[in-house]
């Protein structure tokens, strides 16, 4: 099958608007003789049942939470993009959009991101609507920040929170639907299966997780909302129950699978403490607009560092080596996610880590707060030169700024931060990679619909910060409830799908099968046992730094992990009751397939773009010497993968991007 | 370090359930409670019996599924964290540990440390929001310009993650320190006051109706509250309840 992006004709500027007059409509009568499945309640799932639903539509929403409040988007924490300008400082509709496919390395759809750099503004204007509380300057408008990878502050957010915020926002508008009787709720629900009619997806099969009881919902469409699939590496800064099942079952059936190798490998997390490790914290990018990251110059400093002789805020600055200052003066320590974390990488592997596992830089706050303190004590009239006074003053702006994110490492590390710098290294957090999907958010199979982290489409090879958040709203709110419609103004005669058919009774034992494999498996190792083996293929392969030679293994051992799997996995308990191993030996299984695709499609792409970083593509000398290495004449397309029964079977379909508006250039951040 | 568990186990809803004691040992002090709980997961799979269920997701303190009662206190002796952000270094080696869940009749436990916090949302269901469309045509974000300190208190209540140790907390299992954080958010912003009377009516009336107690201003609850909301939430919420009352 040939892929189609559906991409509307026109000047860029243009196209959203056009698309939107000439699409077929649902009249609100008929609307009523629709239903809509939306699985995920995240911001893009959350934000599509509320709007669906408000439109007519009846909506089924599914999380496998005990409420849909408590989806992963609640963790963000820095805050969402938008071109409102507010600042005056020069944004625009189209810099937001430039800035978005620069930062994603020119690996993204052109139009897709237009459209949300075009739907921005609106989101922010919604969510006050709705009581979202966005901090505030003292003249009552709204504040912002900055964010990596751009020259204005286009940031709005909620003090460390904003990703709680604005999910809250969105269960709002769906607990108003709720309240209405037109989403049906399912908490503790997961998704195991799609099931197509007619080539059409028309419904999924459902475990409830409290009974086991096997349920089969129909639908006119289906919605996956469902996130990304960071926990392929085991440990990383997503919720323990994430998961790539939705997604992959959607690819088992049919939807092909975009760029599965961008892997975004955030710069501030706090490091691994060690082997009871079950997941990393991020600490928000926003801190980088005032902390600044450095290793000691001299390795003397930093085994000083390391046997605690020397303590890190005595170390005299011109010892010290702020790196990304160093080797990136335009943006310093704002430089875009992989770019930072690379950096981090290589001061670590050169041996100048700052812990005992030699995996840790410093980010440090003591000039920032000695600079609010300065603007604090002129700004009351207070003594400049009373240096507890400054630092006092200093401490509490930070403390406004970023609060939790500082109390949330004094509680795992237990030190403090505001008194010695922290310790921060990067970590897996998000995939830019996803469900193919065209301009409309369908995926390969007609009805199914994908949208936010789950989908492939507007970060490219590197999502910026803040952006991840504008995508979940700007698809929930704004573009799929249009792109929808068009598709279902088709079935405005069709009446309820039945499930008392064929097409279920073949996907739900196909379900139950696997179920009863299981429980009834007598192994002798549990799914953790497996899932960490394969985090550690993938971060130690397939991680921050990729070779022919690691990619190479790391599909061989996954496979052969996966094997082993199946043969020695133990679950205990049974299907019908609440059984928290069965459901993580589900989503094992699908990481194991994942994983072994995600590195096949590493391999294929024999260049470094964005968060995927190959050591035999980089600059060998001028300027960018050591930087990454792009190859727009070979490599500027989107790996779409086909599904045909093992991962090394999968098909590759390459969708070629095209440049009109912005012109194609080495990223460079110096 | 090696410490003594009693954990709360109940096979479903209907069973009565008991305290059952297990060891576990050479644990790290830079664990978490949870990683904790894994270890000890790990050894029960491993012999073949049924690892202990609970409730956990982010891992970070803020999806507010995770809910023990640890030695008496809802998420443990640490204060301002969830039962995920407590570490083992706030316990001393042969320590004896007691794990219950969060105990209300509104909370009816599901399986082990699991309880069904469903009420929670249907108190949501029924006023927790402004009912404005989510079409995105609505006024410009900078129009209403709203005073920094109803916006800082506003978020503060807004930061509430429903975890539900309020109402653990409470001698009367009362969640007014959770509806009060709600209701406290919108009312302290301009865009909550034209649903103000109908929304303090209805999720306080749908509140009794889940069958939470009432408040006698213990305080526990804001002792207890991972996230520090503040009791003047309640008493806020009270003042919106009187208001509306008066309004009819």
């Amino acid at each position: 099958m040939a892929l189609d992006s559906k991409t509307p004709e026109g000047p860029i500027a243009d196209k959203w608007t056009n698309y939107k007059n000439h699409i077929d409509l649902v009249n609100p009568a008929n609307k009523r003789n629709i239903d809509v499945i939306v699985v995920g309640t995240g911001l893009a799932g959350g934000s599509a049942a509320a709007t669906l639903a408000e439109l007519g539509y009846n909506v089924k929403a599914f999380c496998f939470q005990d409420s849909p409040r408590r989806a992963h988007s609640i963790a963000a924490q820095g805050g969402i993009n938008a071109a409102k300008n507010y600042q005056g400082d020069g944004d625009s509709t189209y810099r937001l959009f430039y800035d978005t496919v620069k930062g994603g390395d020119y690996r993204s759809r052109e139009a897709n991101v237009y459209r949300l750099a075009e739907v921005s503004a609106n989101i922010i204007d919604q969510c006050v609507a709705q009581g979202v509380p966005f901090a505030r300057e003292y003249g009552g408008l709204l504040d912002n920040r900055s964010f990596g990878g751009v020259l204005v502050s286009r940031t709005f957010y909620a003090a460390g929170q904003t990703g709680q915020q604005l999910l809250l926002g969105a269960y709002s508008a769906m607990n108003r639907q709720i309240g209405r009787g037109k989403i049906k709720m399912y908490n503790r629900h997961e998704m195991l299966d799609i099931v197509k009619v007619d080539g059409k997806a028309r419904g999924i099969i459902t475990r409830n997780l409290i009974t086991g009881e096997i349920e089969r919902h129909s639908a006119h469409a289906v919605v996956l909302g469902t996130g990304g699939y960071g926990n392929v590496f085991f440990l990383s800064t997503n919720a323990m129950g994430s998961n790539v099942t939705a997604a992959w079952k959607a690819h088992k059936r049919g939807a092909y699978f975009a760029n599965p190798c961008y892997t975004q490998i955030h710069p501030t997390c706090i490091p691994v403490s060690g082997d009871h490790q079950s997941k990393l914290t991020l600490m928000s990018e926003s801190l980088r607009n005032d902390g600044r990251i450095w290793v000691p110059k001299h390795m003397k400093d930093v085994e000083a560092i390391k046997n605690g002789t020397l303590k890190p805020k005595d170390l005299k600055e011109e010892d010290r080596d702020y790196y990304l200052e160093r080797r990136y003066p335009a943006f310093g320590n704002l430089v875009p996610r992989d770019v930072a974390s690379r950096a981090a990488k290589e001061r670590c592997d050169a041996g100048y880590g700052v812990n005992a596992t030699g995996e840790a830089v410093f980010l440090d706050f003591a000039s920032a707060i000695q600079r609010y303190g300065k603007e604090t004590a002129h700004v009351k009239g207070l003594d400049e030169n009373d240096a507890v006074l400054i630092k006092k003053l200093g401490q509490e702006v930070v403390k406004n700024k970023y609060g939790n994110l500082f109390q949330m490492y004094e509680k795992i590390v237990d030190q403090d931060p505001y008194n010695t710098p922290m310790m921060i290294y990067p970590a897996v957090h998000y995939t830019m990679g996803g469900i193919w999907v065209d301009y409309n958010l369908m995926t390969t199979v007609p009805g199914l619909y994908c949208i936010g982290e789950a989908n492939f489409s507007d970060h490219g090879a590197n999502r910026l910060g803040a952006s991840a958040l504008m995508q979940g709203l700007a698809d929930g709110y704004f573009v799929l409830p249009y792109t929808i419609g068009d598709y279902l103004s088709d079935d405005i005669r069709t009446g309820q799908i039945s499930t008392d058919t064929k097409e279920f009774d073949d996907v739900e034992k196909e379900v139950r099968e696997k179920i009863d494999f299981f429980v009834n498996n007598d192994g002798s190792h549990s799914v953790d046992y497996f899932h960490k083996k394969l985090g550690k293929i993938m971060w130690n392969k397939v991680g921050m730094s990729r070779n022919i030679k690691g990619l190479t293994e790391a599909i061989s051992e996954i496979k052969a992990l996966r094997e082993q799997f199946w043969k020695e996995v133990k679950v205990p308990g049974a299907n019908e009751e609440y059984n928290e191993e069965l459901a993580k030996a589900g989503r094992v299984a699908d990481f194991l397939e994942l994983g072994e695709l995600f590195a096949k499609d590493a391999l294929n792409r024999e260049e470094s773009c964005g968060g995927h970083f190959r050591e035999d593509a980089v600059e060998l000398d001028g300027e960018q010497k050591g930087e990454a290495k792009r190859d727009d004449e070979n490599f500027a397309y989107v790996s779409a993968w086909e599904y045909k029964g093992e991962p090394s079977d999968a098909i590759l379909h390459k969708e070629q991007l095209e440049f009109k508006d912005i012109e194609l250039k080495q990223r460079s951040y110096k | 370090m090696n410490l003594t568990l009693k954990i709360w186990r109940q096979k479903n809803a209907n069973d009565k359930g008991q305290l059952v004691d297990y060891k576990v040992t050479d644990i790290s002090p830079d664990m978490s409670f949870l990683e904790m709980l894994d270890v000890l997961n790990e050894q029960l799979i491993n012999k073949g019996d049924e690892p202990v269920a609970f409730d956990h997701d982010c891992r970070e303190g803020i999806c507010g599924m995770c809910s023990l009662y640890i030695n008496g206190e809802a998420h443990g002796p640490d204060r301002g964290v969830t039962t995920c952000q407590l570490h083992m270094r706030m316990f001393k080696d042969g320590d004896t540990i007691y794990i219950e869940p969060f105990r209300a009749a509104a909370f009816p436990v599901i399986k082990d440390l699991i309880v069904d916090r469903t009420s929670f949302d249907r108190i949501q269901h029924a006023g927790g929001f402004i009912s404005v469309n989510t079409s995105g045509n609505t006024i410009d974000a900078n129009a209403i310009p709203i005073n920094k300190q109803d916006a800082d208190t506003a978020f503060e209540a807004a930061t509430c993650i429903g975890c539900g140790a309020c109402v653990a907390s409470c001698k009367n299992s009362s969640a007014m320190l959770f509806v009060g954080a709600k209701v406290s958010q919108f009312a302290l912003l301009p865009q909550g006051q034209v649903e103000a009377t109908d929304r303090v009516l209805n999720m306080v009336k749908q509140m009794d109706d889940e069958g939470f107690g009432n408040c006698t201003n213990t305080g526990a609850c804001e002792v207890e509250c991972p996230k520090g909301i503040s009791l003047e939430n309640i008493a806020r919420m009270n003042q919106e309840y009187l208001k509306a009352s008066l309004k009819g």
